[in-house]
C-alpha cells in the first residue's frame, strides 16, 4: 500500500505523466543509447515487483524491522510558540530512521530490484553523503558490491560520512572533475554505470535522472506522506493547511507532497536552498532562478548559462548543492499546485537554531531549509495554522559545519576536531 | 562535400573512412582550427567539431580535461559554429559532436539554420535518441543537415531499426559498452554490432571509442565503412609542449591512422 506500481497508479491526475517518463513538458530520458537497455530492463522489473505481494511484503518488512517505519509525528510546541507565530508545527520525523534520513526508504527498494535483476554490485552518488551512508547499509545488508562516487569537495565536508561509508565496507571514490559536488559525483556515476551495465544497478538517490528514476524513486517515497496524512487526520481531526519540505533533487518533498496532491486546501510548499541569496548567483535555487533544460537525462528547470552550460550551484547544505531538480517538482511548479522559495544559508541556520534551543532536535542543515519555510508560513497563516514539516534528515553529520557557523570552533581546533571524532 | 561523398569515395578507393575528433576552443578557437585543418592535410575524411559542455558523460578523462579546459578559455557556441566554418573551407565535411543541451538552449532551428549557414554537414549526439526527440530531425531536415545516432553492443534489433531509420549521413556504432577514450583492443562486439546494424540500413557504419593507432584502425577497416578517433588526437594536443608541437603531433597521427584505413 505503500508503494505503487506505476504512474497511472499515483493518486495525482495533476502531475501524471501523459506518456511514460513525462511530466507535461518535463522528464524523459535523455540518455546514450548504451543505457537504454538498463533502464529498460530496470523500468520493467520494477513494473513487476511492483505487482508482486512477495515483494511488498520483504520491503514492508525491512522498513518496519529494518528502518523503524512508520516514523512518529511529533507536535514541536515550543518551536511554534516561539519561532513560528504560534502556529502548530508537526514534525515528520524522518530523521528516526535507520541512517538518519529519508534516504533509506528508496535504497531498500532499489537494493531488493537489484537482486531481483540478478545484479551483484551497485553504485550510487552522494552529495552530503546520506544517500551514499544508505546505499553502503543496503548492500552490506543484502551482501552487495558497493561503490560510492562522492566529489571531492563534499568528501572533505563530509568527512565522517566518508568513514561511514567505508566501515559499511563500500569504495568511496573522490570525484575531482568539475565543480568536484554532486553534479560531477553523478556524471561518473552515469559513466561507471554505461562501462559495467551487465553487472551494475544504478541506486539513483532523488526523483531526478532518465525515466523511470523520477517515478520509482517517488513510489518508494511516498510511504513519508501516505503516514503523515495519516498521522495528522488522527491527530488533529482534520487535514494541515500546508505541507513544507526542502528540495535539491526534490526526493524527500515528493515523498511527502504527494500523499496531499488531491487535497486542494493543502498548500504544498517546496523551499530551495538560496546560498548566499540569490541575487548574489551563488544558490541552488533551481525552479525559482532556473530555466527549462536537460541536465543527467531529464528535461526540469536547471540552473545554467545563455549558452546552456550548467551553473555551478552552491549552498552550506551539500545535500541541496545541485544545479538541477526532479522534473516531477518542475511540472507541480508550473501547474500551480506547488510553490517554491528560495532559503539562503543565514535564514535557514536561524531555523537549524530554533529547532536545536526550542525541541531538543539538531535537524539536517537541508532540514533547516523547511524549517526556515514553516516558519513563514506560520507569519502568513497565523496562529490557528497546522503546518506539517518533513524533517528528512538528522544533523549529526552537520555539527561541524554548524560548529564553524556558530563560531563554536577555533579556526585552528577545527581541523583536529574533525579528525579526533573520526 | 556532404558526409555521403566523403564515404562513397572511400568505398570506390576501396578502403574506410577516417572521421577524426577534436574539441573546438582547445587549446584556443584558432589553435583548434589549425590542428584541425593538419588533420585533414594528413587524410582524415570527415571531420567531427566537438561542442564543448560541462557535463559530458559519455567522455572519458582525456576529452573531459580539453572540453573543461576550452570552457575554461571562455569557448562559446557561435566560436564552434566559427571552427565548422574554416573546416567547411578545406572541402572537408565537418559534423558537430554535441550533447543535446547546448543544442536545445541555442534553439533547434536556430542551430540548424547557422550550422548550414556555416557550411556544417550535420550533427552528432551522444546523448540523444531519436525517440527521445520531436524537434531534432524536422529542423536538421529542413536545413538538409545529417543527423547521426548512437548504436551500442546492447541495442536491441528494434531500437537498431529505429535508430538507424532516423539517421542520415552514417550510422555510429560505439565499439565498447563505456566512454570515450583509447583502449588496448576494441574487440568482437564492433564487429557484431556492425554486421547487425547492417541488416537494419544501407547506411555506412562507422565506428567509435577506443581506436588509437593504426593496426585498430585497420582491423575496424576490415569490417565497418568508418573508423572515429577521438581521444588519441585529443591526447596528442593535451601531452604537447605547444600548438606547434600538437598540431604536428596530430598530423602525425592523421597520417598514421590513414595508412591504417588503407590496409584492411
Amino acid at each position: 500500500m505503500d508503494t505503487k506500481p506505476d504512474d497511472s497508479a499515483g493518486p495525482a491526475p495533476v502531475s501524471a505523466p501523459d506518456r511514460p517518463g513525462r511530466f507535461g513538458p518535463y522528464g524523459g530520458r535523455y540518455v546514450p543509447e548504451a543505457l537504454v537497455a538498463a533502464l529498460d530492463e530496470l523500468d520493467r522489473e520494477y513494473r513487476a515487483a511492483a505487482a508482486s505481494p512477495e515483494f511488498h511484503a520483504e520491503l514492508d518488512q525491512l522498513l518496519a524491522e529494518y528502518t523503524g517505519r512508520p516514523t512518529p509525528l511529533t507536535d514541536a510546541w515550543r518551536f511554534g510558540a516561539e519561532a513560528a507565530s504560534g502556529a502548530r508545527i508537526l514534525l515528520k520525523r524522518e530523521d528516526l530512521n535507520h541512517t538518519g534520513s529519508h534516504k533509506i526508504n528508496n535504497v531498500l527498494g532499489q537494493a531488493l530490484l537489484t537482486r531481483r535483476i540478478g545484479k551483484h554490485r551497485v553504485i550510487a552518488e552522494t552529495g552530503a553523503g546520506q544517500h551514499g551512508v544508505a546505499t553502503a547499509t543496503a548492500a552490506a545488508l543484502m551482501g552487495l558490491e558497493c561503490v560510492i562516487y562522492m566529489g571531492e569537495e563534499d568528501t572533505r565536508r563530509q568527512a565522517l560520512n566518508v568513514a561511514r561509508m567505508e566501515l559499511l565496507g563500500a569504495t568511496v571514490v573522490p570525484v575531482t572533475t568539475g565543480s568536484r559536488t554532486l553534479k560531477d559525483a553523478i556524471n561518473e556515476a552515469l559513466r561507471d554505470w554505461v562501462t559495467n551495465v551487465e553487472t551494475t544497478n544504478y541506486v539513483f538517490g532523488t526523483v531526478a535522472g532518465p525515466h523511470p528514476f523520477p517515478s520509482l524513486v517517488r513510489d518508494l517515497q511516498r510511504v513519508i506522506g501516505d503516514e503523515a496524512r495519516e498521522q495528522v487526520l488522527e491527530r488533529t481531526g482534520r487535514l494541515p493547511d500546508a505541507v513544507a519540505a526542502c528540495v535539491g533533487g526534490g526526493s524527500n518533498a515528493i515523498g511527502i507532497f504527494h500523499a496531499f496532491v488531491d487535497d486542494a486546501d493543502v498548500r504544498l510548499c517546496g523551499y530551495e536552498a538560496g546560498g548566499d541569496g540569490v541575487a548574489t548567483g551563488r544558490h541552488a535555487a533551481t525552479i525559482t532562478a532556473g530555466a527549462p533544460g536537460v541536465l543527467h537525462g531529464a528535461r526540469s528547470y536547471l540552473l545554467q548559462d545563455d549558452m546552456g552550460q550548467t551553473v555551478e550551484s552552491h549552498s552550506i547544505s551539500a545535500g541541496l548543492d545541485y544545479p538541477g531538480v526532479g522534473p516531477e517538482h518542475s511540472w507541480l511548479k508550473d501547474s500551480g499546485r506547488a510553490t517554491y522559495e528560495p532559503v539562503d544559508d543565514a535564514e535557514a541556520m536561524e531555523a537549524f537554531r530554533l529547532l536545536c534551543r526550542t525541541e531538543g532536535i539538531i535537524p539536517a542543515i537541508e532540514s533547516a531549509h523547511a524549517l526556515a519555510g514553516a516558519r513563514r508560513l506560520g507569519a502568513a497563516l497565523g496562529p490557528d495554522a497546522v503546518i506539517v514539516v518533513n524533517l528528512s534528515g538528522r544533523g549529526d553529520k552537520d555539527v561541524d559545519t554548524a560548529a564553524r557557523w556558530f563560531g563554536l570552533l577555533e579556526a585552528d581546533e577545527t581541523d583536529e576536531a574533525t579528525g579526533d571524532e573520526s | 562535400m556532404s558526409t555521403a561523398t566523403a564515404f562513397e569515395k572511400a568505398r570506390a578507393e576501396g578502403r574506410a573512412t577516417l572521421v577524426g575528433y577534436l574539441p573546438a576552443g582547445y587549446p584556443s578557437v584558432d589553435g583548434s582550427i589549425t590542428a584541425i585543418r593538419a588533420m585533414v592535410d594528413a587524410g582524415v575524411d570527415v571531420v567531427e567539431v566537438g561542442l564543448p559542455y560541462t557535463d559530458p558523460l559519455i567522455d572519458g578523462p582525456t576529452i573531459q580535461t580539453a572540453v573543461n579546459a576550452a570552457l575554461q578559455a571562455g569557448t562559446r557556441t557561435p566560436d564552434v559554429l566559427r571552427v565548422v566554418e574554416a573546416v567547411a573551407e578545406t572541402g572537408t565535411p565537418a559534423v558537430v559532436m554535441s550533447y543535446w543541451n547546448p543544442l536545445a538552449r541555442y534553439g533547434a532551428d536556430a542551430f540548424a539554420r547557422d550550422l548550414a549557414a556555416a557550411g556544417g554537414a550535420g550533427v552528432i549526439t551522444p546523448d540523444l535518441t531519436p525517440d527521445a526527440t520531436d524537434e531534432w530531425i524536422p529542423a536538421a531536415r529542413s536545413r538538409d543537415l545529417d543527423t547521426v545516432f548512437l548504436v551500442a553492443p546492447s541495442s536491441t534489433d528494434e531500437r537498431i531499426a529505429m535508430t538507424t531509420d532516423a539517421c542520415r549521413g552514417f550510422v555510429y556504432a560505439t565499439s565498447v559498452m563505456g566512454v570515450t577514450g583509447t583502449r588496448e583492443q576494441v574487440g568482437d562486439a564492433a564487429a557484431v554490432l556492425v554486421e547487425r546494424t547492417r541488416k537494419a540500413t544501407d547506411l555506412p557504419v562507422a565506428v567509435g571509442l577506443g581506436v588509437s593507432n593504426a593496426d585498430q584502425a585497420a582491423e575496424i577497416a576490415g569490417f565497418a565503412d568508418g573508423v572515429v578517433v577521438g581521444s588519441a588526437f585529443v591526447r596528442r594536443m593535451l601531452d604537447a609542449a605547444d600548438v606547434d608541437d600538437g598540431v604536428a603531433a596530430v598530423a602525425a597521427l592523421a597520417g598514421e591512422l590513414s595508412g591504417g584505413v588503407r590496409r584492411r
